[in-house]
């Protein structure tokens, strides 16, 4: 095992700037998540910690030791692509044996850790199968059969369950995680779902156009986070984000002008704003919402727009001039199209944006 | 209702007749092109077997003796040609030789034009297929030169070697592109898992990237193989040794130099020449179109 560091790495296609000055350090057997929309340059970060790809600035460390010039073969890290990658031509066994025959290991050897490794993610009763006659859950264990059995330093694994059903996917999760515990494999995960990330990395990097924007644990992501993008990015349903400014009434008190609605805010929190930035972004969670029949402090007027029953959870939209709110409540409450509500936010949890720089301030 | 059920008989029968007439045409487009062909076999059989032909069609008194060059020289008038198995071992050689040296350049320049960015790379392509589009009949010369400067020319199976250079140099260009497009179709992600795995990238192309080719592969030795086996023009125009003859230059003298022409042997010897052919085909075609689908999702 392994701590890989990357430092100020770039990369570039042509003009294209996939990656820019990047600073990473994953810990010795631990879990971290790339997360970021399609593009931002999660994959092409995880072909270069493989040796996939050269840096075209910057250096890629594992334990201290430059790798940046090692091609893959020499960096013992094992790897599950988004398509799996099986070679089509050769049976299950052969698959997962492929990278312990090039590593000369000794037969008898290799038929004992193609076993382990098929009894471990139970494809054992595949093994004389070729990859076209698995289905894609099974294409998927046998991915990571190969990248584990191999024993690799680092386990990069690209996307490994969208291919995956959604019940597959549930499942495939958990085992993921509890496997990644029990050999204590310094591991990257690159996805584009935030609750794969958030439910299974101990730490995540959010990226996007190819630079770094955050990187803290899940719960650091959720509570605090670094700017608007990871604010909207985490959080199943976003945040709800308003544009206004900061202003300072007759009394000294502080309020947040959006225009279709004021918030007066508590003193505390409205001078420490105010010494920042004057045009802000507020944001808060739709869970972070109460809904109340009449006015109370902190609170916004609004219309119920829509409510969208999930079980567990009701989501209502509700319409505050021309803006439209997500919060998540109990049901219980019978709600109609058109009635007046109140939403009462909670004070702790309310962030704020710089409106130019897209930083957080509070 | 009566009225309605009758309707509906008739247009099941309208639909019958329909699809037996749609099967007619497919029938008839099938296997109409397919007779001439199957025909002009069966008159080469039959017309190798029988001592007489009447009509050109119907055989008569049954004898090998337009087999006979099987085992023993072709004695045409006067002129006597060399024993049938050294010149289909020529042959073979030639076909082989062509066959073999396609398939080593062109599985490798087609992975390079397939997988590696250069500069130049698409007018390369352009250029590769704009040498296909020369006959080999406007080089003769410029070869002969060639060919004569090498100390190629009249050296016997030195010049047989010259022929397979000369002939596989004509087929690589179309074969580098047929292959390309089979390399196309691999994911980089195959290729990648491979280097990540362990390989080099000459290992990760061995062990890898070619066995998932070998249709590809398949398809181009057949089509060069068949190329050198019936090539003519070069062996006619290089090779005067009758004993470093190809079986096409072969069977041309028996109809070129005489009146007289067998046409019991010419059969034969036709039918002789297509067999390597058959059992080639039918053998490159078990071992390589091999196609594997599946373990990469797209």
């Amino acid at each position: 095992m392994v701590k890989v560091t990357l430092d100020n790495v770039s990369k570039f296609f042509g003009k294209v700037r996939a990656v820019t000055d990047l600073n990473l350090e994953v810990g010795d057997g631990e879990f971290v998540a790339l997360l970021g929309p399609s593009g931002c340059g999660k994959t092409t970060t995880l072909l270069m910690i493989a040796g996939i790809y050269r840096p075209s600035r910057g250096r890629i460390l594992f334990d201290n030791e430059d790798v940046t010039g090692l091609p893959p073969k020499d960096r013992n890290v094992g790897m599950v692509f988004q398509s799996y990658a099986l070679y089509p031509h050769m049976t299950v066994y052969d698959n997962i044996a492929f990278p312990l025959k090039l590593k000369k290991v000794p037969k008898q050897e290799i038929d004992r850790k193609v076993r382990k490794v098929a009894k471990l993610l139970r494809i054992d009763n595949l093994l004389a199968r070729r990859p076209g006659q698995l289905s894609g859950g099974q294409q998927q264990r046998v991915a990571l059969g190969r990248a584990l059995a191999k024993e690799p330093d680092v386990l990069l694994l690209d996307e490994p369950l969208s291919n995956l059903d959604a019940k597959l996917r549930i499942l495939m999760r958990a085992e993921l995680k509890r496997l990644q515990k029990e050999l204590r494999v310094t591991t990257v995960y690159v996805t584009h779902d935030q609750v794969e990330a958030m439910s299974m990395a101990d730490r995540i990097a959010v990226m996007n156009a190819g630079k770094l924007q955050q990187y803290a644990d899940p719960q650091g992501l959720y509570n605090k986070p670094a700017n608007l993008f990871v604010a909207g990015f985490i959080g199943s349903p976003p945040m709800n984000f308003v544009e206004g400014s900061i202003r300072e009434d007759l009394s000294g008190g502080y309020y947040f002008d959006a225009g279709a609605f004021k918030f007066k805010l508590p003193k505390e929190l409205g001078e420490l704003i105010s010494s920042k930035s004057i045009d802000v972004v507020m944001g808060f969670r739709p869970e972070h919402v109460k809904l109340s029949l009449n006015r109370e402090e902190y609170s916004i007027e609004g219309q119920v727009y829509v409510v969208e029953p999930l079980g567990r959870d009701i989501v209502v939209n509700v319409k505050v001039g021309d803006m439209l709110f997500k919060v998540v409540t109990k049901p219980g409450v019978e709600l109609r199209p058109g009635q007046r509500i109140w939403l009462v936010l909670d004070v702790d949890k309310i962030h704020f944006f710089d409106k130019f720089n897209e930083r957080a301030i509070v | 209702m009566a009225r309605a059920r009758g309707s509906l008989r008739r247009r099941l029968l309208r639909a019958k007749l329909a699809a037996v007439i749609k099967y007619l045409v497919v029938v008839v487009v099938a296997v109409v092109p397919l007779f001439p062909i199957w025909s002009m076999i069966a008159w080469l059989l039959i017309q190798s077997f029988s001592g007489r032909v009447i009509l050109g069609l119907i055989p008569s008194s049954l004898t090998i003796n337009n087999w006979r060059f099987l085992w023993s020289p072709i004695k045409m008038g006067l002129k006597e040609y060399p024993n049938i198995w050294p010149i289909t071992f020529n042959t073979l050689l030639l076909a082989l030789g062509v066959s073999g040296l396609v398939v080593l350049v062109s599985t490798m320049s087609g992975y390079a034009l397939s997988r590696m960015e250069f500069r130049g790379r698409t007018a390369l392509m352009e250029f590769i297929i704009a040498l296909h589009a020369f006959p080999s009949v406007i080089l003769l010369i410029a070869l002969f030169v060639i060919l004569n400067k090498l100390g190629l020319y009249g050296k016997g199976y030195m010049t047989l070697l010259g022929i397979v250079l000369i002939k596989a140099g004509l087929e690589i260009p179309m074969a580098s592109w047929i292959i390309k497009g089979f390399f196309d179709s691999i994911p980089w992600d195959l290729e990648w898992a491979a280097l990540v795995d362990g390989c080099s990238r000459w290992r990760a192309w061995r062990s890898v990237i070619v066995p998932l080719v070998l249709p590809g592969i398949g398809a181009i030795s057949i089509f060069s193989f068949l190329a050198g086996w019936s090539e003519f023009l070069l062996v006619f125009t290089y090779v005067k040794d009758e004993a470093y003859y190809t079986l096409p230059v072969l069977i041309y003298h028996m109809i070129g130099e005489f009146k007289f022409i067998d046409w019991g042997m010419l059969a034969a010897l036709g039918l002789f020449f297509t067999i390597p052919t058959l059992i080639f085909f039918s053998t490159s075609q078990k071992l390589l179109l091999r196609i594997y689908v599946g373990g990469v999702k797209r």
